[in-house]
């Protein structure tokens, strides 16, 4: 069965968010032969509708308001319903983002469709759209589907890869109506130092209780900081003051996928295991051998972390170099 | 003031997932409040002794909800309510048209609930439910004032705070570090037990055909096992070297 499939682009400092690559890719899958539409927000874009086609949009709407600059679930939800209206697509992807998990909610509860959200993986088996989600923080996984024919899913960054589907697509401008929007943002203080973000991240340098203090996060940063990665915290350190809960990783906190993770001074409880036992490679270091982080590392240093990290930054820093 | 709280009642965090016949298995598990829901309920809390008012919390659930229920009461709530019936086992667009049938007849002006739930995690219900009753929500808040008819939220989007201001009634969702959830004392614990709990069916919210679900859940399932990896020998300096020319070698992408 062939669909028409619309995605949700999102952009971050002008440029297309990783997620977005993700969303392209799985609705290429779950088109099934059928058409790929974009919608793009913003103003200055000739590069990213270069960007979907390459991605397999076909068709890519441009939608231009002032009230869409600074994301507000009114008037996102505004402009979304008008393009859904527009284009009565058979599935809706977006990014399981800040913007994602906050507007789809709305969007489903609106049309009254079903919707399945933070999805790592979208696949399609005799006609029926799947997403493929974890629960329990990763402890578990659940497959869901649809009941009525429209599908409706978030994505998970880091978990689908990209595959090239070239087209070029027709642009359509497109005008929406916004009114009445009830939420306004007055400011928007930027905290990520680094600009990394830990969601996306492609390293992460974790911090636990061994840290001892918000002064021993130092160090991680400068490792995080040579491999262009982002620094996070187990629930242990969080709550002992050492940095603020923005950073958690855990069931209680963020779920993060890195390619790279590397704990230091965390035992590994399992609610800290299921916020990061998905990342591609795990690096333990701590004092204690019989830690359980030990368990789900693929690499284990067994030592002081305020010895090892800091050679360790060291040793990437030459590394790199000769690179 | 009218305030809500909407609850889940979850397994423990530090508990360990056990499959049966392709579903989580609740047997012999640990219940409870949702932590992100423990923010929204003492938030909550501090808001009624600073305003007035009265703090409802509601769920729905089986029995043993009755527990998360009777927790938040002796943490301070005032009310609680209980929605239970066989007939409505449902996704999360029919929860949220429940919880918005029951919070409509009795009126509301500022309705908390978690960012998202710690099991099924899918973050749908409480913003679902702003939209079934037509008034707008703040996501994901980690800071909260309310003054007169208006909220001023800081509104956490992905390490950025966002000072976000909406008109009342408005719904919130609680993220961490919103604040710091008080234990019940001895006396809430038993000023709780007679503290009025009603129990809502269907048909008490003149819902049942109109109800359907719009997802199913094929199979629930365990993630292959991870193989415990290589502990490093040698001196430091060799363990450091090795550790650094194996990361190199699996082309890994840094910065």
């Amino acid at each position: 069965m062939s669909r028409t499939v619309l995605v949700f682009t999102e952009q971050k400092d002008g440029r297309l968010r990783h997620v977005t690559y993700e969303s392209l890719t799985a609705a290429c899958r779950v088109a099934e032969g059928g058409e790929v539409v974009a919608v793009l927000f913003g103003s200055r874009q000739s590069e990213q509708v270069e960007e979907v086609g390459k991605y397999g949009a076909s068709r890519v709407y441009v939608v231009s308001h002032d009230d869409l600059h600074q994301y507000t679930p009114d008037a996102y939800k505004q402009a979304m319903l008008q393009i859904i209206g527009e284009v009565d697509p058979d599935a809706i992807i977006m990014g399981h983002t800040a913007i994602g998990k906050d507007v789809a909610p709305r969007v489903a509860a609106r049309l009254g469709l079903g919707l399945i959200t933070d999805c790592t993986d979208v696949c399609t088996d005799s006609g029926e759209v799947i997403g493929v989600r974890p629960i329990y923080a990763g402890k578990a996984f659940q497959k869901k589907k649809f009941i009525g024919k429209k599908s409706f899913v978030t994505i998970r960054a880091n978990n689908i890869e990209l595959q090239e589907n070239a087209q070029t697509p027709a642009v359509i401008p497109f005008d929406v109506t916004i009114k009445d929007v009830r939420s306004v943002v007055r400011k928007v203080i930027r905290r990520s130092a680094s600009g990394v973000d830990l969601s996306e991240a492609n390293v992460i340098v974790s911090g636990g209780r061994g840290v001892k203090s918000a002064e021993g996060f130092r160090p991680l940063q400068e490792l995080a900081d040579v491999l262009g990665g982002a620094v996070g915290a187990s629930r242990g350190a969080c709550d002992a003051g050492y940095c603020d809960y923005a950073l958690q990783i855990g069931q209680t906190g963020k779920v993060v996928t890195p390619e790279l993770y590397i704990a230091c001074g965390i035992s590994g409880a399992i609610q800290h295991l299921a916020g990061m036992s998905r990342s591609k490679i795990v690096v333990a270091i701590n004092k204690d051998p019989e830690a359980p982080i030990f368990q789900v590392a693929d690499y284990g240093i067994v030592g002081d972390l305020f010895q090892v990290v800091p050679k360790l930054t060291e040793a990437f820093k030459r590394a790199l170099e000769e690179k | 003031m009218k305030i809500w709280v909407c609850i889940k009642q979850t397994f423990d965090t530090e508990e360990k997932i056990v499959i049966e016949n392709g579903k989580v298995d609740e047997k012999d598990a640990e219940f409870i409040i949702n932590p992100y829901d423990e923010y929204a309920i003492e938030e909550a809390l501090q808001l009624r002794d600073e305003l007035g008012g009265e703090v409802t919390v509601i769920t729905v659930g089986p029995d043993r909800a009755e527990n998360a229920l009777r927790t938040a009461l002796a943490m301070g709530a005032d009310k609680a309510a209980l929605i239970q019936d066989p007939s409505l086992v449902g996704d999360e667009c029919v929860l949220a048209r429940m919880l918005a049938e029951a919070i409509r007849r009795e009126g509301f002006d500022l309705i908390l609930g978690g960012n998202f739930a710690v099991d099924s995690g899918s973050g749908q219900v409480a913003i679902r439910l702003a939209e079934e009753l037509d008034i707008p929500h703040i996501g994901s808040v980690t800071g909260l004032n309310v003054n007169g008819r208006q909220a001023i939220a800081k509104r956490d989007a992905e390490g950025d705070t966002e000072a976000v201001e909406s008109t009342l009634p408005v719904l919130i969702t609680a993220q961490q570090g919103l604040n710091e959830p008080r234990y019940p004392s001895l006396p809430g614990i038993m000023r709780a037990k007679r503290k009025p709990l009603e129990r809502l069916s269907a048909q008490d919210l003149g819902l049942s055909d109109s109800l359907k679900t719009k997802t199913l859940i094929i199979e629930e399932y365990l993630p292959p096992e991870k193989e415990a990896g290589k502990i490093l020998e040698g001196d430091l300096d060799q363990q450091v070297q090795e550790l650094v020319e194996a990361l190199c070698g699996k082309g890994l992408s840094f910065n």
